[in-house]
């Protein structure tokens, strides 16, 4: 854990000191809708980063070995593989379309060569295998080098077919499909501990599926009333424990986070901890439910604590406390006096994703204006940094960007009337080991490094 | 401030309807900016019945907060019987208007038995277990807002589609048209110029809003000629052209 700001760092700072790694995407100013990046995700070891964008395409990224002969690619991520994911569908029944749009990645444990991952529209989760192939066989007895098939009279002699190296290959295959089991549309998706089963959210439904089978799955939390003129709340996000996997949460969209226990029953309906913080009466408006409601909910490695993202501040639970967080982390307050303003231009329903480092003892969330917040909850300090091409220079040092609330500006800080509410970073992504982060900037992946790194 | 999240005022600070119409031009009475708060949220409404499916947590919050504004008004109107014509009867008009569009569109109750998910499989399979069974297709009974079909579903579907759109306009207001497409100037999107506008009033939207609706002026021509090619493009695309 180099440089993970816990104890054990040399006596000096334990701030990270971040510098621009590297970006990927178009610098075109005219972005393309396809291109937009709506997902990115680490895998475990670190090494493959995958992203997913609103034309349905997965990109993975893998880290370079470091070598003697390039010491300045430093673990740089380069393309792996690209593939079509999802296509654009029609509902015929709805008359609707279905987005191709990658709602989100979730990886599963390496087992052997292959690197296997889900992915999921708002309607269907498939399971893609990437392997690798470097070598061929040469010397088929039956086909010609060119695949075209011998004459069998013409055969007078059998050999042995020798493998032959060949250039790297990488291969992108649905391996399942798992279809026609949501409604509504999906949220969010989780690898189970038990690395056999996952689960898949809507708005009002939670499956449980077997990675090997595909015609069912098993409905374990359902929140539709019988009357739908009844909904008034609905699941944002849902996740397994990183370690007892009978444990999941889900999150919903009146800022209350469910704890459930799949042993209890078939169902989980009933929650075994209901997670919720008081209301402030003093600061009630019209825009308080729209601004509790959770857009992501995300376990610590260690699987004591959980972290929810709202549209102005990330909390910290304790999961032995249902009572409030045990922290709670101020995104962009300032934006609590536009409320009204960001309801008008629908930004306040923008769903932020948040992550944790590897030791649990930082935590990152995107903002506005290309902006993004890391939390350091043992120093209790937090900085805010920009993913911008002009702080693009190889192993540039990110300079805290501030903005100014009121009053006087000071040179170098923005006002909030200044920011671009259409430069959103939704999308965050945290090493599993490593200080490197991944940040996704409308059709921009940045990649950014600790100088101690 | 119109800025602020709108914050309830202390009861003795409200201003009467007079001070409502006096004060246009300058700062917009709490009631008229919850007002005009219930019509923004009405018309973010009635924009989700388009191709793709709406956002049904966007739906949801927006609707609840069209219900907490009701359900104040209401309290309101009970409080202060005395309330002066000018604000009384608006939020009236808003009310109705808000019924019929939480009102079930294509008339059959969302109690239909309609197979769904997780509810047939419940027969001849362990009381326990709910699976999903996913050669199923899903198929969701009626609704209000939440959801576009019934189990009418089949052919009718694009004739329902355009009654649905059609009904939707019909209950349009003259001045939330005019909203309609001030919403769409993407550049009133841009803070500093709604914040401008706040101070000038010379931006379409919020302070034209409050101004319509105390004139309740009929939507001019060039809207209508945009909302009739909005629609021959939905047509479009539902026959598949």
């Amino acid at each position: 854990m180099a440089g993970a700001g816990g104890g054990g760092c040399p006596a000096g700072s334990n701030d990270f000191q971040w510098c621009f790694s590297q970006v990927k995407g178009a610098v075109d100013e005219d972005v393309a809708e396809a291109d937009i990046i709506s997902t990115v995700e680490f895998n475990y070891s670190g090494d493959l980063l995958a992203t997913g964008d609103k034309g349905g395409r997965v990109v993975i990224f893998q880290r370079e070995q470091e070598s003697k002969s390039r010491p300045h690619s430093r673990g740089e991520y380069n393309v792996y593989s690209t593939f079509q994911s999802h296509e654009p569908e029609f509902d015929y029944l709805k008359s609707l379309e279905i987005e191709e749009k990658i709602n989100k990645i979730r990886w599963l444990p390496q087992q052997n060569a292959a690197h296997f991952l889900l992915s999921t529209n708002d309607k269907t989760i498939k399971l893609w295998k990437i392997s690798e192939r470097d070598k061929r066989a040469e010397g088929y007895n039956l086909k010609d080098e060119d695949g075209r098939l011998r004459d069998p009279f013409r055969i007078t002699a059998l050999r042995v077919p020798i493998l032959k190296p060949m250039d790297l290959m990488v291969e992108a295959s649905p391996r399942r499909i798992f279809a026609n089991a949501h409604t509504y549309h999906i949220n969010s998706i989780s690898v189970n501990s038990d690395h056999e089963t996952y689960l898949s959210a809507d708005d009002l439904r939670i499956n449980l599926w077997h990675l090997e089978i595909t015609d069912r799955s098993f409905n374990i939390v359902d929140i539709k009333p019988a009357n739908m003129e009844e909904l008034t709340e609905v699941i944002t996000a849902a996740e397994f424990h990183p370690h007892q996997c009978n444990v999941f949460v889900y999150s919903s969209s009146k800022g209350t986070i469910r704890l459930c226990d799949m042993r209890s029953s078939a169902l989980c309906d009933r929650h075994s901890k209901f997670f919720e913080e008081p209301e402030d009466p003093s600061s009630r408006s019209f825009f308080s439910e729209i601004i509790s409601s959770i857009s992501d909910v995300k376990f610590s490695h260690s699987g004591r604590y959980m972290m929810t993202r709202d549209y102005l501040s990330v909390k910290v639970w304790d999961l032995n406390m249902e009572s409030r967080p045990v922290e709670t982390h101020q995104v962009h307050e300032y934006l609590r006096s536009k409320l009204c303003s960001l309801y008008e231009n629908d930004c306040i329903f923008d769903k932020f994703e948040c992550c944790w480092n590897g030791s649990d003892s930082a935590i990152m969330t995107g903002s506005y204006n290309n902006f993004f917040r890391m939390f350091d909850r043992n120093t209790r300090r937090d900085v805010t940094l920009e993913a911008s091409r002009e702080n693009s220079k190889p192993r540039a040092s990110l300079k805290p960007r501030k903005v100014c609330t009121g009053g006087k500006r000071k040179k170098d800080e923005i006002s909030v009337d200044s920011l671009d509410f259409n430069k959103k970073i939704l999308h965050t992504a945290w090493h599993p080991m490593e200080n490197i982060i991944a940040v996704a900037a409308t059709n921009n992946l940045y990649i950014f490094q600790d100088k101690i790194n | 401030m119109f800025a602020r999240g709108l914050k309830r005022k202390c009861v003795d600070q409200e201003e009467d309807g007079e001070d409502a119409l006096a004060g246009f031009g300058t700062v917009p009475s709490y009631s008229l900016q919850r007002q005009s708060l219930l019509d923004m949220s009405l018309v973010k409404l009635q924009l989700c019945h388009m191709l793709v499916e709406p956002n049904l947590c966007r739906s949801v919050l927006i609707a609840n907060t069209v219900r907490q504004i009701q359900e104040e008004m209401t309290r309101d109107g009970m409080g202060r019987g005395a309330a002066p014509q000018s604000t009384g009867r608006a939020p009236l008009d808003r009310l109705v208007s808000t019924e019929i569009l939480c009102r079930t569109v294509r008339g059959p109750e969302a109690g239909c038995p309609v197979p769904d998910l997780g509810d047939s499989p419940l027969q001849g399979t362990p009381p326990e277990l709910c699976i999903v069974n996913s050669a199923e297709v899903p198929r969701s009974p009626q609704s209000s807002l939440w959801e576009m079909d019934s189990p009418r579903e089949n052919r009718g579907s694009f004739q329902k589609s355009l009654d649905q759109i059609f009904e939707t306009l019909e209950h349009k207001s003259p001045s939330s048209m005019e909203e309609l497409f001030s919403d769409m100037d993407s550049s009133y999107y841009d803070l500093d110029t709604v914040l401008t506008g706040m101070m000038t009033g010379a931006k379409p939207g919020l302070c034209d809003g409050l101004e319509s609706f105390a004139a309740a002026a009929p939507a001019p021509g060039s809207s209508c000629k945009s909302d009739l090619a909005e629609l021959d493009h939905v047509v479009e695309i539902l026959v598949e052209t």
